[in-house]
């Protein structure tokens, strides 16, 4: 079980603390009835799968409540770094 | 010496006795002792017959690293353990332990056979013999195999013991309390960190309880770890697996080395998060590759050191050693001076330090260099060898009783691995040592390659003048893994040692290849002809050693499985004869049957109730949420389909919430206290799921807006009163609430008191009836539904559970979220298109209900159903076809969602989804079930007071 650093507590605490939230850095279009059918379909489904570094979302569920970005190593399974929602991509 | 116990020496208590039994004999040994060495002790070779060709099998090892003897212990119905190993079931009065594997009898075993039919049974047999036909493996391989090739029995009644678990976080854990974890620990004991030091034996020292001249010091450093306030001692604890960030799972075990089955727990996981860890494992000696190496009788050295200093036993009267390790010698040494009789040593190398040979004649012990044993006598114990001297192939037969063997020494990298640390290679120890670590670690004593018994040589099979495709030299005990197996296996073009591995099943036993990795991996590098480091190294996984079901989760069974989430109100309905289901975690009550009621007439009782005079239900469980804020009505508008802008504080909406995807993920009727405040209200199960993904929207979509979501589905009790006598009811006892019907319509909100106590009051209705939705403070739910229900006597107030809350909403057409809807249902498939504010620019899924497959022809819509025999009650999930008459396989157009006998109808109903299905009115479907087809005519969904007459009264 990994240890999360939320940086809204700015603390790290145990995994089953925390829920992933999927990728990170995928905004709600602002005007989403001016989207086309592909760029809609793209902001609903279409996710990065890499292998390596990987921005992500989760949630301090049990915790404070918050949502941050993270970027995890999806084979390593570490996270390099959290940081507040917000903030530019790390 | 009595039997094999040696006059003086070992840590065994002798003034204790203990009497236990293996296989219906009994036999005494003394605490301290272990099965294995109380039964070595007794003269007893033969401990268990081998997976696959049932050969007769020895004790091999002193520890967890035992492949051979693995036995069963009975402690009485429902306390089975199979697979355990000898060398670390302690011994107590009562034990009742028992071989495994054998049939009629361990000394008389049919399956022995297989034995004999070994050149039959090569690495790859069963994949390639049993491929076909497959009715011929399930039928008769598969049934055949398993009871022939097998472990111990598994257990068949319910496990009645308990189980413990907790947490423990320190600055350093110690994994192996040997001299070098002891080292380690006495090191740091006097700062302030606060220490773990844990072990899988009875008693700290490891190796160091082989050796009496290291006795002193370890009483001394035991002493001194147990007064420590920083320190905490774990023993009978085994680390079996090492996790992200220093998380370490380990067992302890609690009663089974005691004679009495109490209550107290058996085991305990321990869940540890260690700053920094040390691990002190040891290493593991490795066995010797040649013909009969498998033979009761033949064992390693260091255990035979072990047995004898440890225990006070003499693995046998006439014991010879097969060295490739000086190590080897100097256990010789050690038995010799204990009292065991030495018959010869053999060495496989042709020099070796010249300080052994003396010792070695010192104690007259007879020395062979460059010899090796080629052959194994005795069936159920060694009688002789035959030696053969490796330069001009002389062989000469030799009497003894027991065999040792040197091979070298394999560091225990296992905790290393799990915890994805990088290993190097050394070729003058012939094993990984740890290399890079992953996390807060580093290596102590011997499991790092370190140590102080000397060098030897690294020989992958002993030479031999025999047909080397016609001799059993084991590599892998407990899977029955020979030599010739891992040959094939490269002769077959297999040239990784993960596909070596799975196809000659080497390493993958119980044991996990601790004393058969590094031998495999030697014959399979000399077979390709290419360097070990060429051909992979198979990953270490938890556990370290098998564990209990029970100890890693036995903690968490029957009602503690998983919380069960009650209401203020559930003790009443328990006392009243509820019958409960689950929603969720929360247990609801189903129907109230009286005496003599089946489910079905307790719900028409109960329906009829609600109908004909008035009902009361405990909704307690619906989802709520307080939404607060200047932006609290913007939110809302943004997050469900309905327009919330306009809605006048004292009424209420029913919203419809989707994902973005335009699909129904949950609804519930809300109200507006104020021009800030909402109370919303969710499904029961959906409660948690609808504030995490309005936060998420709150948080990193719209976080300008000023809005403040709390949960408060627990801070009230809620009690629906339904029915024709509701308002009769409530007038007496509600303060500061008008509840005629101009002051107080359906879908209102007001503020007041009820019997005194503050309440929020919905007039509401999920079942056409006149309707109240009590809200008041949690504690006070149980108190207010006893007066309601003492005062509706007279009104014969009924209580009702959720399946009568179900055909009442039926019978009106309202949905239930996740029964009637999939994942896959629009508003629109729903036929709730009301509830889309078609003006609003944006919400939650707005965009997604314009896309091309929501708009297509043909989705599935939900619609009534009506069986042409009113009588049929349709089965839930039924498929639905258009012609009963299409070949099969049928293509099916929808299924039954929701189903009921309706008692205010007299007559069956339901809802379908079916495709195209709000076109279709009037027409007949067909729903196939066995033995017979239904029909039934599409319809409307409101099955009951379509106008809304009753409501609104
Ligand atoms: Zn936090």
């Amino acid at each position: 079980m990994i240890l999360i650093h939320c940086p809204y507590c700015d603390e790290k605490r145990p995994e089953i603390e925390f829920a992933n939230a999927g990728q990170a850095h995928v905004a709600r279009p602002l005007d989403p009835s001016s989207q086309s059918d592909e760029e809609w379909e793209a902001y609903l489904f279409i996710r990065a799968n890499p292998r390596g570094r990987h921005h992500e979302r989760w949630r301090h569920v049990h915790g404070c409540g918050r949502f941050f970005n993270a970027v995890r190593d999806t084979v390593t399974d570490k996270f390099e770094t959290t940081y507040k929602a917000g903030e530019p991509r790390r | 010496m009595s039997g094999f116990r040696l006059e003086t020496g070992g840590r065994v208590d002798r003034g204790q006795s203990v009497q236990f039994s293996f296989d219906g004999k009994t036999y005494q040994g003394f605490a301290g002792d272990t099965l294995a060495s109380a039964l070595l002790a007794n003269g007893v070779t033969l401990f268990g017959r081998s997976f696959k060709y049932h050969r007769p099998r020895g004790v091999m090892a002193a520890g967890s690293e035992e492949p051979n003897a693995l036995i069963s212990v009975d402690r009485g119905a429902g306390r089975f353990t199979p697979n355990l190993r000898a060398t670390n079931v302690e011994i107590h009065a009562g034990l009742n332990a028992f071989s495994q594997n054998r049939w009629p009898s361990l000394k008389r075993d049919f399956g022995a056979i297989n034995d004999r039919l070994g050149m039959f049974f090569p690495a790859g047999f069963y994949n390639k013999t049993f491929m076909w036909p497959r009715s011929f493996w399930e039928k008769l391989y598969e049934p055949a195999i398993r009871k022939m090739a097998g472990l111990g029995d598994a257990p068949t009644a319910e496990d009645p013991d308990t189980y413990a678990s907790t947490y423990a976080h320190c600055d350093l854990l110690i994994v192996g309390a040997g001299p070098a974890g002891i080292d380690t620990a006495l090191e740091v004991m006097g700062s302030n960190k606060r220490i773990f030091l844990i072990d899988e034996q009875d008693e700290l020292g490891g190796g160091a309880l082989a050796d009496p001249s290291l006795w002193p010091w370890l009483e001394r450093s035991r002493k001194a770890l147990i007064d420590a306030p920083n320190v905490t001692i774990l023993a009978r604890t085994t680390a079996f697996g090492y996790y992200h960030d220093n998380f370490i799972g380990a067992v302890q075990r609690l009663t089974d080395h005691s004679p009495d089955n109490s209550d107290s727990p058996r085991e305990k996981l321990w869940r540890i998060r260690a700053g920094e860890v040390v691990l002190a494992q040891g290493a593991i000696e490795r066995p010797l590759v040649f013909d009969g190496n498998d033979t009761p009788g033949v064992m390693l050295s260091s255990a035979a050191k072990v047995f004898a200093n440890r225990y006070g036993v003499a693995v046998g009267r006439s014991v010879a050693l097969m060295a490739a390790h000086d190590s080897g010698w100097h256990d010789v040494f050690a038995l010799a001076k204990a009292g065991v009789g030495i018959k010869a040593i053999i060495d496989v190398r042709k020099d070796v330090d010249s300080a052994l040979t003396q010792e070695a004649d010192r104690l007259d012990i007879k020395v062979y260099l460059n010899h090796s044993v080629t052959g194994v006598n005795g069936r159920h114990q060694v009688t002789s060898i035959q030696i053969c001297n490796n330069g001009d192939n002389l062989s000469a037969r030799m009497d003894c009783d027991t065999l040792l063997m040197a091979g070298g020494w394999t560091p225990s990298v296992h905790l290393w691995s799990h915890s994805k640390g990088s290993l190097a290679w050394r070729d003058d120890i012939g094993a990984y040592v740890p290399d890079q670590p992953n996390e807060n670690v580093r290596c102590a004593g011997a499991c790092s390659g370190d140590w102080d018994f000397g060098s030897g040589a690294i020989i992958d099979v002993l030479p031999t003048l025999k047909d080397q495709s016609r001799i059993k030299a084991f590599v892998d005990f407990q899977n029955d893994v020979t030599a010739k197996d891992i040959k094939l296996a490269v002769r077959e073009g297999f040239r990784s040692i993960e596909h070596i591995k799975r196809y000659t099943t080497n390493g993958m036993a119980t044991d996990q290849g601790k004393t058969s990795n590094l031998n495999g991996l030697q014959i399979a590098s000399t077979a390709l002809a290419k360097p070990v480091t060429d051909i992979g190294l198979t990953s270490f996984r938890p556990p370290y050693t098998p564990q209990t079901f029970g100890a890693l989760a036995g903690h968490a069974k029957g009602a503690l499985f998983q919380p069960t989430r009650t209401t203020n109100i559930d003790g009443w309905a328990d006392e009243n004869g509820a019958v409960f289901e689950l929603v969720a975690q929360w247990r609801r009550a189903r129907y109230f049957p009286k005496m003599g009621e089946d489910m079905h007439a307790a719900v028409n009782r109960e329906c009829v109730a609600v109908r004909s005079s008035l009902g009361i239900f405990d909704a307690s469980t619906l989802g709520k949420i307080e939404v607060v804020g200047p932006d609290a009505a913007e939110f809302l508008n943004r997050m469900y389909t309905n327009p919330w802008k306009a809605l006048e504080p004292g009424r209420c909406r029913y919203g419809l919430l989707l994902k973005e995807d335009g699909f129904i993920t949950d609804d519930g009727v809300s109200a507006r206290l104020a021009p800030d405040r909402f109370h919303l209200t969710t499904t029961t199960g959906g409660a948690a799921r609808v504030l995490n993904m309005m936060e998420d929207y709150l948080q990193t979509e719209w976080p300008d807006l000023d809005v403040w979501l709390t949960s408060t589905t627990e801070q009230y009790a809620v009690i629906a009163l339904q029915g024709p006598n509701a308002r009769k009811l409530l007038e007496p006892l509600v303060d500061g609430i008008d509840l005629s019907a101009d002051a107080f319509p359906h879908m209102a909100i007001r503020e007041g008191t009820i019997c005194g106590i503050p309440t929020r009051l919905f007039r509401v209705s999920f079942t056409g009836e006149l309707g109240f939705e009590i809200n008041v403070p949690t504690a006070y739910g149980r108190a207010l539904w006893e007066r309601l229900m003492a005062e509706g006597a007279r009104y014969n107030i009924t209580p009702y559970g959720t399946e009568a809350m179900h055909v009442l909403r039926a019978e009106k057409g309202f949905i239930i979220v996740g029964q009637d809807t999939d994942g896959t249902v629009t508003p629109f498939d729903a036929g709730l298109d009301w509830a889309v504010g078609k003006k609003k620019p944006d919400f939650v899924g707005k965009r997604s209900m314009a896309r091309p497959d929501i708009v297509a022809s043909g989705r599935k819509q939900l619609v009534g159903l009506l069986t042409d025999d009113p009588n049929v009650v349709l089965e839930e999930g039924a498929q639905i076809v258009a012609d009963p008459r299409q070949p099969i396989p049928m293509t099916m157009i929808g299924h039954v969602t929701s189903s009921y006998w309706s008692e205010a109808l007299g007559r069956s109903i339901a809802l379908a989804l079916v495709a195209g299905g709000q076109g279709m009115m009037g027409d007949t479907l067909y729903i196939p079930m066995p033995g017979k087809t239904h029909e039934a005519k599409v319809s409307g969904m409101v099955f009951y007071d379509a106008e809304g007459a009753r409501l609104h009264v």
